[in-house]
């Protein structure tokens, strides 16, 4: 069982899946000196009528979205004062850091000229929203990196910075909130530039509204998966007295969304076009079976959702469905405009793959070493370990 | 004080010398691809049997401008629609937006900018026509003031209303462009987008970025009042609790 796997033995032992993530960083490296040295041309994909790819679909607008579980529960916590979420506080803020620190990585993937991003910072353009963006980027990682250091003061025993953190906590946690609510939808906001290219069943100038609602029921649905993989993987899990109640919020969130979305495509006229035997349809389809109406008919029976796994498999359906969402309104409905067919490169898909991978790493490693689950009493002795070193 | 070009397809012959010519004043590359790149600005093109030109439109109100984080993309009061290399981060925003498909990438080299006409600004500076418009042999490429060509392409329309579709495209398409054509068949067929709204396409996003100030500080203001509030109703809560218990 993995959570034998917990008392880490003093050599390395070499296993599958260290063995597999080795290989994917090789080729990450290889990948990483390609697209510096050639070029993106040479990487990637993209042209002149496909200029944004899986770096952007996937990386930056996924990234983010599946971030949103950080300023969703600090807000639960801190200003609406629901304490009984105290616990997934901070796994939701370590996942919501990764994801951000992920965003970075690959916008420096993407960016043609990377080293120039500081730019951004002096050539103002308040009409685009590319600088909004980039804004939001900056400050959000910056209060994120502030209120996880929270943590790491703590590990450290360092208490008057603690002290100092707990002190400008309240302003950190509504700047963190603000802040998300721009970025989120922002994200949107991006494609309403494009109404002569996106497909009617994406385009509509609620784009921004849609992304920050679907981010938040993602974004909870990413705190029971990911709560689950830890849970798999180090003995060190959530209780489900907490994580039901937030599967019946991310219910009710995926329902707004879900009536939002409808409502729009009868007002664009585009809801009878939704059984029209086409592309764009059928990923339509796809998406929004897989992330509203799956994980509501699975989430519907109490006794299903009262078990792990029919939570689980609920959460799962919601962030699949998130991110095909954020896919098809940045790849498959910009497609026929386009006229190209684009499907990434392999170069492209280990970088998007390695970053995920290198989050995966990064979440088991603060979990071994930083107080981010709450104690219990079987994680205990790993907790002292930890101290140990 | 703006300048313009009128492009009469119907006069076109194809010849390809504003695409020599462009070559020339920009320093690129000699060989003339089969459509525009970042390192050919301007091609003609054969559709429905009618030559047409591609070059930047040089929108009145450029979505260019508009979506580029750093201003490297602007409008100039003379006419031209300018790239300043020097400042562009490389997000490809404009050519994703760009209702024309206009700026082009340099997708082979590693460290890459956009490439796209831009109207021979230096040239204009110095009083000069553009390099096409000056070797253009049939007058197709006609450099002028916004005003002057739109009443010439109006005085062409009505003399020979045969020859033309009844519609100057540029001259309201997302908000109206400095480059204008006419045509002898539908512009659709001609691979020029037909459904672009009549204002400027930044206008879609500026609805939504000029509501942030209002979005930070209003809702910043609400959530520090939610946060007093349940703050508040625990404080009190703590504090009045034991007093409860006296009286029972």
């Amino acid at each position: 069982m993995s959570v034998l796997s917990l008392p880490r033995p003093r050599g390395f032992k070499m296993t599958f899946w260290r063995f597999a993530f080795g290989v994917l960083f090789a080729l990450f490296l290889y990948v990483t000196f390609m697209r510096f040295t050639r070029g993106l041309g040479a990487t990637t994909h993209l042209s002149d009528h496909f200029p944004w790819g899986v770096w952007i679909g996937f990386d930056i607008l996924c990234g983010v979205g599946l971030a949103a579980g950080a300023f969703t529960l600090m807000a639960t916590v801190h200003l609406f004062n629901i304490k009984r979420f105290e616990p997934i506080v901070r796994p939701t803020l370590l996942t919501g850091y990764l994801g951000y620190v992920f965003v970075c990585i690959g916008l420096l993937y993407d960016l043609g000229q990377p080293w120039r991003i500081w730019h951004a910072m002096v050539y103002w353009n308040e009409h685009s929203v590319m600088f909004e963006v980039a804004w939001c980027v900056m400050l959000y990682t910056t209060v994120l990196t502030l209120e996880f250091s929270h943590i790491i003061f703590e590990r450290l025993g360092m208490t008057s910075m603690t002290r100092l953190m707990h002190f400008i906590n309240t302003p950190l946690v509504i700047l963190g909130v603000l802040l998300s609510t721009l970025h989120q939808s922002s994200l949107g906001t991006m494609y309403l530039i494009v109404p002569e290219k996106l497909h009617p069943f994406w385009y509509t100038p609620a784009l921004p509204l849609l992304f920050y609602i679907s981010a938040i029921g993602a974004g909870l649905g990413m705190v029971i998966v990911e709560s689950y993989l830890s849970g798999r993987a180090f003995g060190r899990e959530l209780e489900m007295d907490l994580l039901e109640p937030l599967g019946r919020v991310m219910m009710v969130v995926l329902g707004i969304y879900g009536v939002l979305r409808l409502d729009l495509l009868f007002h664009a006229g585009m809801l009878g076009q939704v059984f029209k035997p086409i592309y764009e349809s059928r990923m339509f389809l796809l998406e929004f079976v897989t992330g509203v109406v799956a994980p509501l008919a699975i989430l519907s029976f109490p006794r299903v959702r009262a078990s792990k796994p029919g939570l689980v498999i609920g959460g799962l359906f919601a962030v699949l469905g998130f991110i095909l969402y954020r896919l098809n309104v940045s790849i498959t409905g910009l497609e026929r405009s386009s006229g190209t067919h684009y499907v990434p490169s392999w170069m492209e898909m280990t970088v998007s793959v390695g970053l995920v991978a290198i989050g995966f790493v990064l979440f088991a490693m603060a979990v071994r070493y930083l107080p981010i689950f709450p104690a219990h009493e079987h994680a205990a002795p790993a907790r002292g370990r930890g101290r140990g070193h | 004080m703006s300048h313009a070009l009128l492009l009469d397809t119907t006069r076109c012959i194809g010849c390809g010398a504003c695409s020599a010519a462009c070559k020339e004043q920009n320093d690129l590359p000699l060989e003339i691809e089969d459509a525009t790149t970042a390192y050919t600005f301007t091609v003609v093109e054969k559709r429905a049997g009618v030559n047409v030109r591609r070059m930047c439109m040089h929108c009145l109100s450029p979505t260019c401008a508009s979506v580029c984080p750093v201003g490297a993309m602007r409008k100039t009061p003379s006419g031209p629609v300018v790239y300043d290399a020097k400042k562009c981060i490389g997000c490809r925003y404009c050519i994703q937006a760009c209702p024309f498909d206009v700026p082009k990438y340099q997708w082979d080299k590693a460290i890459p900018v956009v490439g796209k006409c831009v109207m021979c600004a230096p040239r204009l500076a110095k009083g000069l026509p553009t390099a096409c418009a000056s070797v253009c042999p049939t007058g197709a490429t006609f450099f002028g003031e916004r005003d002057e060509l739109i009443r010439v392409a109006r005085e062409r329309m009505a003399a020979e209303p045969a020859r033309y579709v009844d519609h100057i495209y540029g001259l309201d398409e997302a908000g109206g462009t400095s480059v204008l054509l006419l045509s002898g068949v539908p512009f659709s067929q001609l691979g020029l987008r037909t459904n672009l709204p009549n204002k400027p396409l930044g206008q879609l996003t500026w609805a939504v970025l000029s509501r942030v100030p209002d979005i930070v500080t209003l809702g910043g203001a609400i959530l520090y009042g939610i946060h007093w509030i349940t703050h508040r109703r625990e404080y009190v809560r703590r504090v009045e609790g034991p007093r409860s218990g006296e009286v029972k």
